[in-house]
């Protein structure tokens, strides 16, 4: 229960700003938090959050994998690597050969999840196939 | 004759005043007790007509409903209780933690460590342990991404910050 008063706020404002399915468990002094955030914004937001409590994340003692509502079928996704393209692969998985490139900070367009790590993607100029979704943001 | 039916139907009237009145208070004091027994279980609420006692509302264990119905059946006067107490089990408050397994999480981490140069991140037993160095906002997008992964842990201790 310390983990979680510790991390109030967090999971206050988790509750306040409509993450409907949000899930707090306590496993070996980590707590596990996991949601869906109504926006990108939300997810911003609670993740601040935790970094003003924990700064740069070193306690150890929470991970969080908060995913984003708008990230759906048809959404547009913006790439947000650090300066580089985007690579877009044939298959989910960095073994796949690359069909194309997104440009950073380029809008795509999310056409269906594999998996919360590959998203299978369509950039405006046809190219078609999975990236890491880590570099995807919800707009 | 006249008389004598009139007396009759006076006194049945009376009776049936009397019982009507003898049998109200009671039910407010069966209420009363009733209520009092049930108080000490959140949720549920007791009405009382002509002795018979109506439990409703909603509890989170079969004991719970129980416990209420054999705490109004001790009231006195009781005649019968009619439980229509909901049992609703609460959401699990602690919902089981996922770890993912070491052997897809290597899979995935080397997918994600890869774009991060200087970083090194050891998987052992659901733990990520993340060495090396980073700039704080390339560290907080991979910490996004491992937790993403449902490790049990992301050990940063060894890991400077820039």
């Amino acid at each position: 229960m310390a983990l979680q008063d510790k991390y109030k706020e967090l999971l206050d404002t988790a509750n306040a700003s409509g993450v409907p399915d949000l899930q707090v468990a306590e496993l070996d002094g980590v707590l596990h938090i996991n949601g869906t955030a109504p926006s990108g914004d939300v997810k911003d937001k609670l993740w601040n959050i935790y970094g003003q409590i924990d700064p740069n994340f070193l306690s150890g003692d929470v991970v969080m994998d908060i995913q984003v509502a708008t990230a759906v079928a048809g959404a547009k996704v913006k790439v947000v690597t650090e300066s580089t393209n985007l690579n877009i692969r044939k298959g989910p998985g960095t073994d796949q050969p690359i069909v194309g490139k997104a440009a950073h900070g380029e809008i795509v367009t999310l056409i269906s999840k594999m998996n919360e790590q590959w998203w299978l993607i369509r950039t405006d100029g046809g190219a078609e196939g999975y990236s890491y979704a880590q570099y995807l943001q919800p707009e | 004759m006249k008389l004598r039916y009139l007396t009759t139907s006076i006194m049945a009237m009376g009776l049936f005043f009397m019982i009507a009145c003898k049998s109200k208070p009671k039910d407010s004091e069966i209420m009363k007790t009733a209520t009092t027994a049930v108080q000490t279980i959140p949720g549920v609420t007791a009405d009382v007509k002509e002795g018979v006692v109506t439990l409703s509302g909603t509890v989170s264990t079969e004991a719970e409903k129980t416990a209420a119905e054999t705490a109004v059946k001790a009231v006195k006067d009781v005649k019968s209780v009619v439980n229509n107490i909901t049992v609703t089990p609460p959401a699990p408050p602690a919902a089981p933690v996922a770890v993912t397994a070491d052997d897809s999480l290597k899979t995935a981490v080397a997918a994600v460590v890869k774009d991060f140069p200087g970083v090194t991140v050891d998987v052992k037993d659901g733990v990520l342990t993340v060495t090396g160095e980073a700039k704080a906002d390339r560290w907080k997008t991979l910490k996004m991404a491992l937790d993403a992964l449902h490790p049990k842990k992301v050990d940063a201790k060894g890991l400077k910050v820039k």
